[in-house]
């Protein structure tokens, strides 16, 4: 546990040395605060005291976002010769996995967290649903976590950063966009599958604050599958 | 620590890198580790750091299997790779405590032994500079204080002096030779006055097979069988030498030497020795023998012959 830290810290502190951590940030309350509060269907033209559109914008921010903050997660230790180093120290592949997961987790709920004023201001102005927000919230933790998986897996199979975001995003639009459509193009057995395959749907269920165990084993699973593919292509060792 | 290197194999794909490589290091030992570009050395060593697991054979370090102890084996090496990866946005002194947190260093003694390696290592003024703005020795320097932040009982160096200036070149072997009195050291390099020099054994490996293992003096005697002496022999007719020397016995070649009208280089013939008979074929003709040097072959030669010829 102590090893995952060490490396999640030493993460952490490289995402916000490289200034990546706060251009992302901003970037994201930039966007999410401009379709809350200005745009479009924003909290005033619905004019009720919601935090519907935050979440909607998010999902797709999110969605774009993360992979940037994980494509260099492995790839860049592949290419410069790190992994090597970080490999022959008396950590597992699982430890370095882990902790370059939480690394990346930690820092959207930086992200998240600075979003909360958005949350108070709200909440002041009007009578909102508060079990409703929370669990925003947790949908959006849930969808992050799966994503940051997909993309640590993405970036243990290429020493290009590029192409590790590419590949992340690939894999996404999937279970982002992809699965919901060809489940409301086709019928019957089909639509069900991939009904449940598609993240929005888990998603959207969270975000209305309905809180169902499937969905959580959804996401949960995803991001297992995803790190255990991690670990293989790491253990491979392939340069 | 002692490392036991047994009958390791490992291939990429059809080719074989590693073929059934055998052998011991002791404590208090440094070992060269010779071969050309591709002959095996790297993946040797990535083997014994756990980087991969061999495909056969198995490497014990204390007692420890690579296969079955990974976590255990790598607290007892540093290491430093060939290619001396570093994180290049991290300061110097912030990276070795990371090197040494993550080797499990007890956190009361991190600093001490963060102080002690920027002195050994002469990295005092650099400490708090960024790995990526330091030169390429300084960065070389940064990769051994890596290596030895926690103490090893087992050293693995790949190239530890390149990139280094000749002064420090001298300084960090008189350190590796510190450290190799107590400890086990292996050492790559590709320089062999470097390792003629640093190390007590010398291994030399070419298309994955271990060909020699031994001291230099050792490698050139068994290289060395013939004895070549170099002559010079003043005071008579040049070609009239050259009959006089190729007329003896044991004597197999006579060749010229380009440096000195009279110097040459005599070769025997395997097992025999001509000094004697040269002496006296001097006396005997009334020639002045001004010198006579038997001629060590060089390990380079030896590395030659080891390594290109099969």
């Amino acid at each position: 546990m102590n090893k995952i830290w060490i490396i999640t810290k030493r993460e952490l502190r490289s995402f916000f040395d490289s200034l990546m951590a706060y251009i992302l940030i901003v970037l994201f309350l930039g966007f999410s605060g401009f379709f809350t509060w200005l745009f479009g269907s924003d909290v005033f033209l619905v004019n009720q005291a919601s935090l519907q559109s935050f979440f909607g914008i998010s999902f797709w921010t999110l969605f774009f976002f993360i992979p940037a903050i994980t494509m260099g997660l492995l790839a860049e230790e592949r290419k410069s010769g790190t992994l090597e180093l970080l490999v022959t120290k008396p950590v597992s592949d699982w430890q370095i996995i882990t902790g370059k997961f939480l690394a990346a987790f930690l820092l959207i709920c930086i992200a998240l967290a600075l979003t909360l004023p958005y949350y108070i201001t709200v909440a002041s102005i009007g009578k909102i649903d508060h079990g409703a927000v929370w669990m925003g919230y947790l949908g959006l933790l849930f969808m992050s976590a799966a994503y940051i998986s997909i993309g640590l897996f993405a970036s243990s199979i290429t020493t290009n950063q590029i192409v590790a975001f590419l590949i992340a995003l690939f894999i996404g639009i999937f279970f982002h966009l992809l699965f919901g459509l060809l489940a409301s193009g086709s019928g019957g057995w089909f639509s069900g599958l991939f009904g449940y395959l598609s993240l929005s749907t888990h998603y959207e269920s969270m975000a209305r604050g309905v809180i169902d165990s499937k969905d959580v084993l959804y996401f949960l699973s995803i991001v297992f599958t995803g790190l255990i593919c991690t670990e293989l292509a790491l253990s491979r060792r392939a340069n | 620590m002692e490392v036991f290197v047994e009958h390791v194999s490992k291939s990429y794909g059809f080719q074989k890198a590693v073929d059934n490589v055998s052998f011991q290091v002791n404590p208090g030992e440094i070992v060269g580790f010779l071969g050309p570009n591709g002959a095996g050395k790297t993946t040797t060593m990535k083997i014994i750091t756990c980087f991969m697991p061999p495909q056969e054979g198995d490497v014990k370090i204390g007692g420890l299997s690579v296969l079955e102890k990974p976590e255990e084996v790598k607290k007892h090496i540093g290491y430093l790779p060939e290619t001396n990866p570093l994180y290049k946005e991290m300061p110097v002194i912030d990276y070795l405590r990371f090197v040494a947190r993550l080797q499990g260093v007890p956190a009361g003694r991190i600093h001490g032994r963060i102080v002690e390696m920027v002195q050994v290592c002469g990295l005092v003024a650099e400490k708090y500079k960024k790995i990526g703005e330091l030169s390429k020795g300084y960065q070389q320097r940064v990769g051994l204080a890596q290596a030895l932040i926690h103490d090893p009982e087992v050293l693995i160096l790949d190239e530890p002096t390149a990139g280094l200036d000749p002064n420090q070149i001298v300084e960090i072997r008189e350190l590796i030779r510190k450290i190799g009195r107590e400890k086990t050291v292996i050492l790559c390099s590709h320089i062999l006055a470097e390792v003629e020099a640093t190390c007590d054994r010398i291994l030399i490996i070419n298309k994955g097979h271990i060909v020699a293992d031994g001291t230099a003096a050792s490698l050139r005697k068994q290289a060395q069988n013939k004895e070549i002496v170099r002559v010079i022999i003043e005071e008579g007719n040049r070609d009239e030498i050259i009959r006089g020397l190729q007329g003896i016995e044991t004597v197999e070649l006579v060749d010229p030497l380009p440096d000195h009208t009279h110097a040459f280089e005599v070769q025997s013939r395997p097992g025999a020795g001509s000094r004697k008979a040269i002496f006296r074929l001097c006396v005997d003709k009334g020639w002045y023998l001004t010198e006579m040097t038997p001629v060590e072959r060089k390990l380079e030669e030896i590395f030659r012959d080891l390594t290109v010829a099969n």
